[in-house]
């Protein structure tokens, strides 16, 4: 630790005033930097970077199918977004996103395959209840050893993906598997009233209307509410929320709870809006693709609206560019470029940060 | 008196939005003296310090260290020049010991043995009088000892231009006499000592040159011949007026007991009984001191009455209520005032802007509409208070921790005071403020008085709690060491019994 400090040439200093344009141009820029940087990897394996991102472009923005895919992908990043950022804010980290997800979605299913046939007014809202009870259950689990004993979150959340994820499989190979499946690991085919409404005849679901609202309300209950006060306050200084009044192994648990709901409720708007059943390795990792999302919006779950489909828009183009035969890890691995630019970019527009010019006595690196 | 100079700043300029902090000031510093730089709240002290050790870049002007010029790009620069700052509000790490914070960032390889490690701190600290634990965590030590710890990481560091930003804020009077007598054997070795102050006095006993700023400008620059507290003030706030202290304010007599604690117990962080059977009242409208060396629980009895610490023995009751172990919120409910002793951090959140940190403590009942905070009330009261406190801020939507230190502590006051408590709590209140700042924390604190507020003040300095005190407790190592009324405390019954362990009882009352 003591070492690092004295031989990385840089010094970083706070700056005192991040100004306007620079908190424009910063993430742009950033953003352009994580191409670029990309590119070198692309070049490197042997790849044209100029031909990814024109098939990555022209893969979003070059048919109707394509954008609306990128929303249709963005519509589970926006949600589960919105859920870990809730936890973020108060400095919990819940990387239990994609176990939360599908425990939310078995919940659901389980409701639709049980009550198949009924009206969807009773079959939706009972799918929503049990997705939500579900996620939030699966993250009251880790939200109680870290708010009596003070468990690191972030290993126990991130186990009870695994164990989330087995348990969907073997529902799946086992006793919910459908009869008449082939032997497939899924469950059969929801009732059309479990289905949530689509737009026109395109993929695109009313999970982007519930997105949207939710990341309205949850802006407007940060800022506006005492909850959201508390919420700000414990997220900065836990000594000003004890002195305050605050109870903060409650606030603990209330806020996993509600992460690991929204999340489950993305499990559910998942299998009902796109799936429609329930299938072994349904997310791709939205779960994990979430916690950039909400990162880069600087958890301001209006901003997670936009990096959301800007991830939605990555995973299509990543679709687009494994159709040529590259290998989607390239993608994976501009996703992780991006988050590193742009929150280094933050930190530009934050800090100044300085090289220093005086000649090194050329020792290693790292 | 001219050789080589140690450290000289020439012309330097500094802008913050809205606010010229520093204009064109010169400054210098000889080897082998104490130069202290005084100055009201949010005069440009700490901004001329920061430039100094580099956080801050000055917008124009020059600094020359032993003659050569000199630019500071970072503060790692201005360390390599053996420039060493202890800041007003300590930037040490919590969860390492002692020790580990005074080598963190000086040693080059990874053989940090521990044993050696705390053998030379010890060493260190023993050669220059500044008593500490290497092995003890920072958050097990209290605020004078932190100081400590920040100056000895300097002293480690080998540092040669010294500069203390209000270092005395935090100590009692005698550990004040201390750390002069020290700082003045370490300027002996050709150390240049810059010594940020409010208080007149200290510049008198053991300055050797003072420069005096005012909103932003150095108002002049003095020799120990030319020094007198008139001068300074006068220079300090352009009228003379200040020491006039309006101290008998006619007084109700104190009414029904307020706050009553029996026999009560309390544990500190590291599980050591820190107050051992505490028992006193405060009726209303009355000021009740705690006179203590830093360190004798006064955090703890402060903790312990507003909910913050549990109390392991005794009982607490305010108006005749059983409050004893209640929770924090539920105290506070009921007409509660606490200024803790950790303004930063504690008392206030340095991130958030000026009306969110007003709504701290009022957000479940005064700036709330059912389950929405009431922003309009807030932004009315924040207005109110910056007005009636006189509280200057350059950007309002801005964080409070960019507030200089005084302003800090006054919206803190403001806010614990604005509400008219029952009883009000107050750590420290006139830590860092200069004189004026000082008199009308005072004036506000009788004033809360007359309208019938029972105030714990628990204060450093003597000369405060004599002043404004009805009755004065003296706590030592966790006791109640004895309790004065005001017409036969003086300064030397209450220094025995900060420093003795048993009273006569004729000073027992
Ligand atoms: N980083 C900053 N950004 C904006 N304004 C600042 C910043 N730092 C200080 N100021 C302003 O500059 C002025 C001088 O502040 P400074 O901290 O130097 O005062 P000071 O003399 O140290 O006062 P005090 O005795 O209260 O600590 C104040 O008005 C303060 O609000
Ligand atoms: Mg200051």
């Amino acid at each position: 630790m003591t070492n690092y400090s004295n031989k990385i040439p840089i010094t970083i200093e706070k700056k005192l005033t991040p100004s306007p344009l620079t908190s424009i141009l910063v993430p742009l820029f950033s953003i352009i930097l994580s191409l670029l940087f990309g590119s070198i990897f692309f070049i490197i394996t042997g790849n044209d970077p100029v031909e990814i991102y024109s098939v990555m472009f022209s893969g979003v923005f070059g048919s109707a199918y394509g954008i609306i895919e990128t929303i249709v992908k963005s519509i589970p990043l926006l949600l589960a977004g919105l859920g870990l950022s809730i936890a973020f804010r108060m400095q919990l980290f819940n990387i239990g996103g994609e176990g939360q997800i599908y425990m939310g979605a078995a919940a659901a299913t389980w409701i639709a395959l049980n009550l198949a046939g009924q009206p969807a007014w009773l079959l939706l809202p009972l799918m929503m209840l049990a997705g939500g009870v579900a996620g939030g259950i699966w993250a009251l689990i880790p939200a109680i050893p870290r708010a009596y004993l003070g468990v690191n979150e972030i290993i126990t959340t991130l186990m009870l993906n695994y164990v989330a994820i087995y348990w969907i499989d073997y529902l799946v190979h086992g006793p919910w598997k459908d009869p008449d499946g082939y032997n497939f690991p899924i469950t059969s085919t929801f009732s059309n009233t479990a289905h949530l409404p689509v737009i026109g005849d395109t993929r695109i679901h009313a999970g982007i209307i519930i997105g949207i609202i939710l990341a309205v309300i949850l802006h407007f209950f940060i800022q506006q509410t005492k909850f959201g006060y508390e919420i700000r306050i414990i997220g900065q200084s836990q000594n000003a929320a004890r002195y305050a009044g605050m109870n903060i192994v409650r606030k603990i648990i209330i806020v996993m709870v509600l992460s690991g709901a929204v999340c489950g409720l993305t499990g559910m708007v998942e299998v009902s809006g796109i799936v429609h059943r329930l299938q072994s390795g349904f997310s791709p990792g939205y779960g994990y693709t979430a916690i950039i999302v909400a990162w880069l919006g600087r958890l301001n779950p209006l901003a997670i609206i936009i990096t959301a489909v800007l991830f939605g828009g990555l995973q299509v183009g990543g679709y687009a560019v494994q159709m040529q035969n590259i290998p989607v890890s390239m993608v994976m691995m501009l996703q992780g470029s991006l988050l590193f630019f742009v929150l280094g970019g933050e930190i530009l527009t934050r800090y100044r940060i300085t090289l220093k010019n005086r000649s090194s006595q050329g020792d290693g690196i790292s | 008196m001219n050789q080589t100079l140690l450290l000289e700043m020439k012309q330097i300029t500094k802008r913050f939005p809205g606010i010229l902090a520093n204009d064109r000031i010169n400054f210098t510093l000889h080897p082998g003296e104490i130069h202290m730089l005084l100055g009201e709240n949010g005069s440009g002290k700490s901004t001329l310090m920061n430039i100094l050790s580099g956080i801050y870049k000055p917008d124009g002007g020059e600094i020359f260290i032993k003659g050569r010029k000199t630019i500071f790009k970072s503060p790692r620069d201005s360390i390599k020049a053996r420039i060493g700052m202890v800041h007003q509000h300590f930037k040490l790490i919590d969860t390492f010991s002692a020790a580990e914070n005074i080598v963190l960032g000086t040693h080059k390889n990874f053989k940090l043995n521990k044993n050696d490690i705390e053998k030379k701190v010890y060493d260190l600290a023993k050669e220059n009088g500044l008593e500490v634990s290497p092995r003890a965590k920072l958050w097990q030590l209290s605020v004078g000892e932190k100081q400590r710890v920040e100056i000895l990481k300097l002293l480690y560091r080998g540092a040669e231009i010294l500069v203390l930003d209000e270092p005395t804020a935090v100590l009692t009077p005698g550990e004040s006499r201390d750390l002069f007598s020290n700082l003045k054997k370490m300027a002996r070795e050709d150390r240049g000592i810059i010594v940020i102050t409010h208080k007149l006095h200290e510049v008198i006993e053991a300055a050797d040159r003072v420069t005096v700023l005012r909103s932003g400008k150095s108002m002049a620059t003095l020799e120990q011949k030319d020094f007198s507290q008139e001068y300074f003030a006068r220079l300090m706030v352009g009228r003379k007026d200040i020491f006039s202290f309006s101290e008998n304010i006619t007084l109700e007599p104190p009414g029904e007991k307020i706050l009553e604690l029996n026999n009560v117990q309390a544990l500190n962080e590291n599980g050591r009984l820190s107050l051992k059977d505490i028992s006193f009242n405060i009726r209303k409208g009355e000021i009740f001191g705690v006179a203590g060396i830093a360190g004798n629980g006064q955090r703890e009895l402060a903790e312990t009455i507003t909910g913050l610490r549990k109390c392991t023995s005794g009982n607490i009751h305010l108006k005749g209520e059983n409050i004893t172990n209640m929770s924090p919120s539920e105290i506070n409910a009921k007409d509660v005032g606490h200024v803790p002793e950790d303004r930063v951090g504690t008392g206030l959140v340095p991130g958030l802007d000026i009306i969110n940190n007003i709504m701290l403590k009022g957000y479940k009942n005064s700036f709330s509409r059912g389950i929405f905070l009431n922003y309009k009330k807030a932004f009315s009261k924040t207005g109110e208070i910056l007005n009636e406190f006189d509280i200057k801020l350059g950007d309002p939507s801005g964080p409070v921790s960019l507030l200089s230190g005084g302003n800090l502590q006054r919206l803190l006051l403001a806010r614990e005071m604005s509400s008219n408590p029952a009883l009000l709590v107050a750590v420290y209140p006139i830590r860092g403020l200069d004189v004026g700042a000082i008199e009308s924390v005072h004036r506000l604190l009788l004033e809360q008085r007359s309208n019938g507020t029972a105030i714990l003040l628990i204060s450093e300095d003597l000369e405060e709690i004599l002043k404004l005190s009805d009755r004065i407790g003296v706590l030592y190592e966790g006791t109640i060491n004895g309790i004065l009324e005001k017409q036969n405390a003086d300064l030397e019954k209450i220094a025995l019994l900060m420093t003795r362990v048993k009273n006569t009882g004729e000073i027992n009352s």
